[in-house]
């Protein structure tokens, strides 16, 4: 049973980590980009940890791997902050829709 | 363990190989940046994947080492290094 929420947790991770390079690699502007790769690939992160972490040999090494995951989230947001805050003191501004 | 890790982590390389495509394409020198962000937590992810299909539980440090120096590189491009420089919009 763990084995086969382990494994589906992996699959979902997987997938979402392609979610988050298919945005990295279509989407049109830096902001957009951002968004894709903070929120895509960091639920990615945490599923593939999760399904690692049924497996662990202990508690221990389980909740280690559980503890990569905040840290990578309160990584992420802080350093998704810096660089759109950092693009719009630039003066980059936001993709919009062409007009037609 | 349940053969998936392998697979799984193959599969995250071939997506950093793709994203390598933006680093090249730009424009600015954020997206390239974003790259790099992408390498840090695909990265981590290939290595605790690693760490589980290979029985080497210290690979899991170095994904949180990992972890922690994608994010000092990040805020680092973005306070430190992004001045707007040529070869942006």
């Amino acid at each position: 049973m763990s084995e086969f929420a382990s494994s589906s947790l992996l699959v979902i991770g997987a997938f979402f980590y392609f979610a988050g390079t298919l945005g990295l690699v279509r989407f049109p502007d830096v902001y957009t980009r951002l968004h894709a790769l903070a929120k895509a690939d960091n639920l990615g992160l945490g599923c593939v940890l999760a399904g690692l972490a049924l497996q662990a040999d202990s508690l221990a090494a389980a909740l280690k791997l559980l503890l990569i995951w905040p840290l990578a989230l309160a990584a992420s947001a802080a350093v998704s902050y810096a660089i759109a805050h950092r693009a719009d003191a630039l003066g980059i501004s936001p993709w919009r829709r062409e007009e037609e | 363990m349940t053969g998936l890790e392998l697979p799984i982590a193959l599969f995250l390389l071939v997506n950093l190989l793709a994203a390598l495509v933006v680093a090249t394409r730009g424009p600015t020198p954020a997206d390239r940046m974003l790259t790099a962000l992408l390498f840090g937590s695909t990265g981590v992810g290939v290595l605790v994947l690693l760490s589980r299909a290979m029985h080497l539980p210290t690979l899991v440090d170095v994904a949180l080492t990992l972890a922690l120096l994608a994010a000092i590189a990040g805020i680092a491009f973005a306070r430190r290094a992004w001045h707007g420089a040529r070869g942006d919009e």
